[in-house]
C-alpha cells in the first residue's frame, strides 16, 4: 500500500511529562500563524470554506462534517447575537483519553482552533466545557487563556480587526451525559444536564436560545493547521477520503497502551501491532471496541479495516473516538459487557423511560448470567432490549450507544453467553 | 455567611455568564473547595446570593457526581471503574482499598482521612488501572503501590 509520509500536526508540540509550550514557544513553532492569516487576509466565509474543503469530520464520535455544521449558523447583519462556540471537553467516554493529551500538551492549539472557529461563525463568546476531573488541563488552559488575552488574540478588536471574542473556561461537576451536545447546553446554563429535543438544532437555537456550535476538542485542534497550510495539504495527510490525521488510542492488555497521531484511515492491525506493540505476552486478542465504550465489538477478522468513518461503519461498528479497547482471551466477554452496561445504567440522565428503566434491567440480566443464575430466555430478553433501546426509541443517543457493545457481543461471543447459562457459572473464573 | 474569599471567586465567575443560574455549579464548587462539601446551609447561602431558588440549585447539585451533599474525608479517592481499568484489575484494587481502609464505596474512614468513591473513566486509560487522590492521578496501579500512595496522604 502507498504510505503517506508521517506528519503529526496535532501532536508536534507535545512532550509527555513536560510543561506545554507557552504562547511564545507555541508561536515560535508556527502557532497562531493560521490566526494571523485568517484575521488579516480571509473573510469568515473563506475560513469556513477552507474547513469545508478539508473534509474535516467531527472527532467527538458522530463524525459530522465540521464545515457543514458551521454553515448552518445564521450569518449576516440580521443574525441573532450573541452567537456562541463551545469546545466539548467533557471526555468521559470510557476508553477515551485523547482530548486530555491535547489540552494538557498544547493548550494554545485548542485556543487557536476555537478563535478560528468563532471567527468563521462570527461568535462573540466561546466556552471550554471541561470535565471536572481534568485539573491539570484546567490549570494549563487557564494560563494559556490569560496569555492569549495579553497579546490580544482574545478580547476586543482582535489584532486590530473588528472581530472581538471573549473566551471562558467552564469546569463541570462530573456526569457523562454532559458530553451530549444538547445536555451540555443545559449544563452550561446551570440546569440539570438532560438532553434537549432536536430540532431546533443548536446551530440555530442553542445556548440561551442563541446560535451555538459545539465541537469536540480534537476537531478544533485541527483547524489552525487547515487554515495555516490549506485544505489540500490537510487532505493529503490522510490515507482515506476523510481528511487529516487522527489520534488513535489503545488500552487493555496490549504491550504499550497509549495514543498516537496517525494518518486517518490507518488499518487497525497497524495501530495494534506497530504502535501498541501487540498483545501482552500470554494473552491473545479476542475482540475490541474500535471507538470507545459505545461502539460495536469487532474481531480478528476486521484487523485489516482502515480506521476511518466509512470503513469502520462498513465493518459493522463506528470509528467513535478512535480509541481501541482490547478484549483478550482471559477476560470474560459477558462480564466486560456487564461492566459497560453498569456504566451506561449509572450514567443515564433518567429523562426517558426506556433508558432509565431498560439499562438497569439489562445490567441485572447480565449480572445474573455472570453469577451463574442465567436462564436460556435471558438471551431473548437481551436481544429484545437491543431493539427497544436502539436508535429512535429514546430521547438521545446514550441508550442506543449502550446497546452497541451488547448487540455485537451477542453476535460474536454468543457461545460464551451460552456456556455461562449452561454451566451455571463463569467459565473464566 | 459566604466568606469574602468565596464571594470574590463567585463574582469572578459571574462575569463570565449572562445569567446567575449558570454560575450555580461553579459557586457550589467554590464553596465546596473551601468547606469540603455543600451543606443545606451552604446551599441556601449560595442560592440567596445568586438570587436562585434553593430547589433549582439542589436539583442541579444532586445531578452531578462531584458536588458533595454529605461531608467527605480529608482526602477523596476517586477510583476508576470503567472498562479499561476493569480489564486491568480494578476489582482487586477496589477490594484492597476497601480492606485497608475498612470502608465500602461511598464511605469515609473512621478517622475521617479518606472517602472512597467510584468514578467513571478518568481519561487515563493508557495507565490503567488508575485512581485520583484529591487532584493527583496515580496510574499503573498494583497492590504494592496502593499502600505507599495512601501513606503519602496524612
Ligand atoms: C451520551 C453522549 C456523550 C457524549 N460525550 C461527548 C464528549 O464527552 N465529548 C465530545 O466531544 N462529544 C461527546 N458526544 C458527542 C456530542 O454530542 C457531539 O456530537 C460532539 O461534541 C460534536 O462535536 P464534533 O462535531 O466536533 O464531533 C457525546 C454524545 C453522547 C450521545
Ligand atoms: S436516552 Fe438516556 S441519557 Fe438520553 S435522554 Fe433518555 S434517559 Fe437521558
Amino acid at each position: 500500500m502507498n504510505r503517506k509520509p508521517m506528519a503529526t500536526p496535532l501532536t508536534q508540540n507535545i512532550t509527555p511529562h513536560r510543561e506545554p509550550p507557552d504562547l511564545k514557544q507555541y508561536a515560535q513553532a508556527g502557532g497562531y500563524q493560521g490566526l494571523q492569516r485568517a484575521i488579516k487576509t480571509l473573510t469568515p466565509q473563506e475560513v469556513l470554506q477552507e474547513v469545508k474543503e478539508s473534509n474535516l469530520r467531527g472527532r467527538g464520535g458522530a463524525g459530522f462534517p465540521t464545515g457543514l455544521k458551521w454553515s448552518f449558523v445564521p450569518r449576516g447583519d440580521d443574525a441573532p447575537r450573541p452567537k456562541y462556540l463551545i469546545a466539548n471537553a467533557d471526555e468521559m467516554e470510557p476508553g477515551t483519553f485523547k482530548d486530555r493529551l491535547l489540552m494538557e500538551g498544547d493548550p494554545h492549539q485548542l485556543l487557536e482552533g476555537m478563535i478560528l472557529a468563532s471567527y468563521a461563525i462570527q461568535a462573540e463568546v466561546a466556552y471550554i466545557f471541561l470535565r471536572a476531573e481534568y485539573w491539570l488541563a484546567a490549570q494549563r488552559l487557564k494560563k494559556a487563556i490569560a496569555e492569549a488575552y495579553q497579546v490580544n488574540y482574545l478580547g476586543k478588536n482582535l489584532l486590530g480587526s473588528t472581530f472581538s471574542l471573549e473566551l471562558h473556561l467552564h469546569t463541570s461537576a462530573g456526569r457523562y451525559i454532559c458530553g451530549e451536545e444538547t445536555a451540555l447546553l443545559n449544563a452550561l446554563e446551570g440546569k440539570r444536564a438532560i438532553p434537549r429535543a432536536k430540532p431546533p438544532y443548536p446551530q440555530v437555537s442553542g445556548l440561551w436560545g442563541q446560535p451555538t456550535v459545539v465541537n469536540n476538542v480534537e476537531t478544533l485542534c485541527n483547524v489552525p493547521h487547515i487554515i495555516a497550510r490549506g485544505a489540500a495539504w490537510y487532505q493529503n495527510l490522510s490515507r482515506s477520503e476523510d481528511g487529516g490525521t487522527k489520534i488513535y488510542g489503545a488500552s487493555g492488555r496490549v504491550k504499550h497502551p497509549g495514543a498516537w497521531e496517525l494518518p486517518m484511515g490507518t488499518p487497525i492491525r497497524e495501530i495494534l501491532e506497530e504502535h501498541a506493540g501487540g498483545m501482552k505476552d500470554g494473552f491473545q486478542l479476542r475482540g475490541f471496541l474500535p471507538g470507545g465504550a459505545s461502539t460495536d465489538f469487532l474481531t480478528e477478522e476486521h484487523l485489516e479495516v482502515p480506521m476511518d468513518y466509512d470503513s469502520v461503519q462498513a465493518a459493522g461498528s463506528r470509528l467513535g473516538t478512535g480509541s481501541l479497547i482490547i478484549l483478550d482471551d482471559r477476560t470474560c466477554p459477558v462480564d466486560m459487557v456487564r461492566n459497560l452496561e453498569h456504566f451506561f445504567a449509572q450514567e443515564s440522565c433518567g429523562w426517558c423511560t426506556p433508558c432509565r428503566d431498560g439499562l438497569p434491567w439489562v445490567e441485572k440480566i447480565l449480572l445474573g448470567i455472570e453469577q451463574g443464575q442465567g436462564q436460556p430466555e435471558d438471551l431473548e430478553y437481551l436481544m429484545m432490549h437491543t431493539r427497544l433501546l436502539g436508535p429512535g426509541h429514546t430521547f438521545c443517543a446514550h441508550a442506543p450507544g449502550a446497546m452497541e457493545p451488547l448487540q455485537s457481543a451477542l453476535k460474536y461471543f454468543k457461545t460464551d453467553f451460552e456456556q455461562h447459562i449452561h454451566q451455571q457459572r463463569c467459565p473464566f473464573k | 455567611m459566604l466568606s469574602t474569599e468565596e464571594i470574590k471567586a463567585i463574582d469572578a465567575e459571574r462575569a463570565h455568564y449572562p445569567t446567575a443560574q449558570a454560575v450555580g455549579i461553579e459557586a457550589m464548587k467554590i464553596v465546596q473547595h473551601h468547606r469540603g462539601w455543600v451543606s443545606d446551609e451552604s446551599l441556601r447561602e449560595i442560592a440567596e446570593y445568586l438570587g436562585l431558588s434553593v430547589e433549582s440549585l439542589d436539583g442541579a447539585a444532586t445531578f452531578y457526581n462531584l458536588i458533595f451533599r454529605r461531608p467527605v474525608g480529608k482526602h477523596v479517592i476517586l477510583i476508576c471503574d470503567s472498562v479499561s481499568c476493569w480489564i486491568m484489575g480494578y476489582e482487586q484494587l477496589r477490594e484492597q482499598l476497601q480492606t485497608e481502609l475498612k470502608i465500602g464505596l461511598g464511605e469515609t474512614t473512621q478517622d475521617g482521612r479518606f472517602t472512597l468513591l467510584p468514578s467513571c473513566c478518568l481519561g487515563a486509560c493508557e495507565r490503567a488501572p488508575v485512581m485520583v487522590v484529591d487532584q493527583d492521578l496515580h496510574g499503573d496501579l498494583d497492590s504494592e503501590k496502593i499502600g505507599e500512595i495512601l501513606a503519602g496522604y496524612e
